[in-house]
């Protein structure tokens, strides 16, 4: 909690943090050693990346595309991933005509297993308010400029369903291999604020 | 109930941040250290996904706000070690200035008072003998209720109507779960709003679809 004694003055946050892990740790509660195995997990192991490798695979094997597009924690624990927060993850496709994008209004829900944690423009209150009354507006402000003739469906995860975005593959990348299109593939495509560019 | 956590629409704040590049995962060390506390400050006071949302929910503003996504994280950590007296009221406080060289006396740790809860299942997801009460296509209306406890039922949705797009698997009801009063499993639907329902005749043309608990929806005749 914000705690303030004397007037107006708030600890700050990391060493707040300080002061809960020592408390924690020295009635035995947590292992530092396990807050460490938490943030490795985070920031070296979970991250768009496996997202990137899903979206590869869909773009160059219509069969994997059609199991994704089916059932996609399915189709997605067949390359390895899965777990908390990706329990049920529904993947839609991105067309020349059909535009989706993703949002929690009410927290920050996100499908870590394939996205990691979320970037900070995900939490950020102005677009958790504004990209479920105004979405053409905020693409716009994010830089993805869409034809009026682009149908937007917003996808705000309320409950325990995480939705992936499917972007489209970009003119020019028929040439490409699995394993080539896969640095290509952003965390933003992947949530359906902007699009994938060809190298 | 109707905190600060249900921006869906509110307005007053801004711009968005445009996307940045190579952007990391926690801009600073006290946020992983943070996030990962909250995590287990939740798992040692015994509580569940949902009791640690409606503690984000009951934060004030300022403590949901003014540290960020990883301030907010850590305050309703705290929140929820308070509510199972894990910790004392202050306890963090004191032991903060005592880390900068204040001489504080600390609270006596008190008598942990942690909820009888035990989940049937991992996760949230769960398998029910029941059928769906509604189909794809059927119009819908989300409940115009604004209950005092926990709720995944956003504002900006209650009392309008929409197209069940998809039905989902059953899930645990957060409503009830957040207060370790039973998990009572329930349908899931996205349902499709017209922007114009929402918003009104001038809004943008778009979609929406929302994920909605079973109790949350009234049939329309």
């Amino acid at each position: 909690m914000t705690t303030t004694s004397g007037p107006d003055e708030t600890l700050p946050a990391a060493l707040r943090t300080e002061a809960l892990e020592q408390l924690l740790t020295e009635r035995g509660l947590i292992d530092p050693k396990m807050i460490d195995g938490i943030i490795t997990t985070y920031e070296t192991n979970v991250g768009p990346l496996n997202g990137a490798k899903v979206v590869a695979r869909a773009w160059t094997d219509p069969e994997y595309r059609r199991r994704l597009l089916e059932d996609g924690t399915a189709a997605i624990k067949e390359l390895g991933f899965g777990g908390f927060q990706g329990e049920h993850i529904v993947v839609v496709e991105n067309t020349p005509t059909t535009h989706n994008v993703v949002v929690c209004t009410l927290c920050s829900c996100y499908p870590w297993p394939v996205l990691g944690l979320p970037p900070g423009w995900y939490k950020d209150p102005a677009y958790r308010a504004r990209v479920v009354k105004e979405p053409r507006a905020v693409l716009s402000e994010m830089g993805l400029d869409l034809d009026d003739d682009v149908q937007i469906t917003v996808r705000d995860s309320t409950s325990e369903v995480r939705w992936l975005v499917l972007p489209e593959r970009p003119a020019g990348t028929e040439h490409l291999t699995e394993q080539e299109l896969v640095p290509l593939v952003t965390r933003d495509a992947m949530v359906g604020v902007a699009k994938v560019a060809a190298p | 109930m109707d905190g600060i956590a249900d921006m869906g629409g509110t307005p007053g704040w801004g711009p968005v941040q445009p996307p940045k590049k190579n952007e990391p995962v926690f801009a600073e060390p006290w946020q992983g250290r943070a996030f990962a506390l909250a995590i287990l400050s939740n798992r040692v006071s015994g509580g569940n996904l949902d009791s640690f949302r409606h503690a984000l929910e009951r934060l004030d503003r300022a403590a949901y706000l003014e540290e960020g996504y990883y301030g907010r994280w850590l305050n309703a950590g705290e929140l929820r070690l308070l509510d199972s007296a894990i910790l004392a009221p202050a306890a963090v406080d004191a032991r903060a200035r005592n880390l900068r060289g204040e001489h504080v006396e600390e609270p006596p740790i008190p008598e942990p008072a942690k909820p009888d809860y035990a989940p049937t299942a991992e996760g949230t997801l769960r398998s029910i003998d029941t059928a769906p009460a509604f189909g794809v296509g059927e119009h819908v209306r989300a409940k115009d209720m604004s209950p005092p406890g926990h709720t995944r039922l956003p504002r900006y949705v209650r009392g309008h109507v929409g197209v069940v797009d998809i039905v989902q698997p059953a899930g645990v009801l957060p409503d009830t779960n957040a207060h370790f009063l039973g998990e009572n499993p329930q349908y899931v639907y996205s349902v499709r709003f017209d922007s114009h329902e929402l918003w009104g005749a001038d809004a943008e043309s778009f979609d929406l679809t929302v994920e909605l608990f079973e109790s949350y929806l009234d049939a329309t005749s």
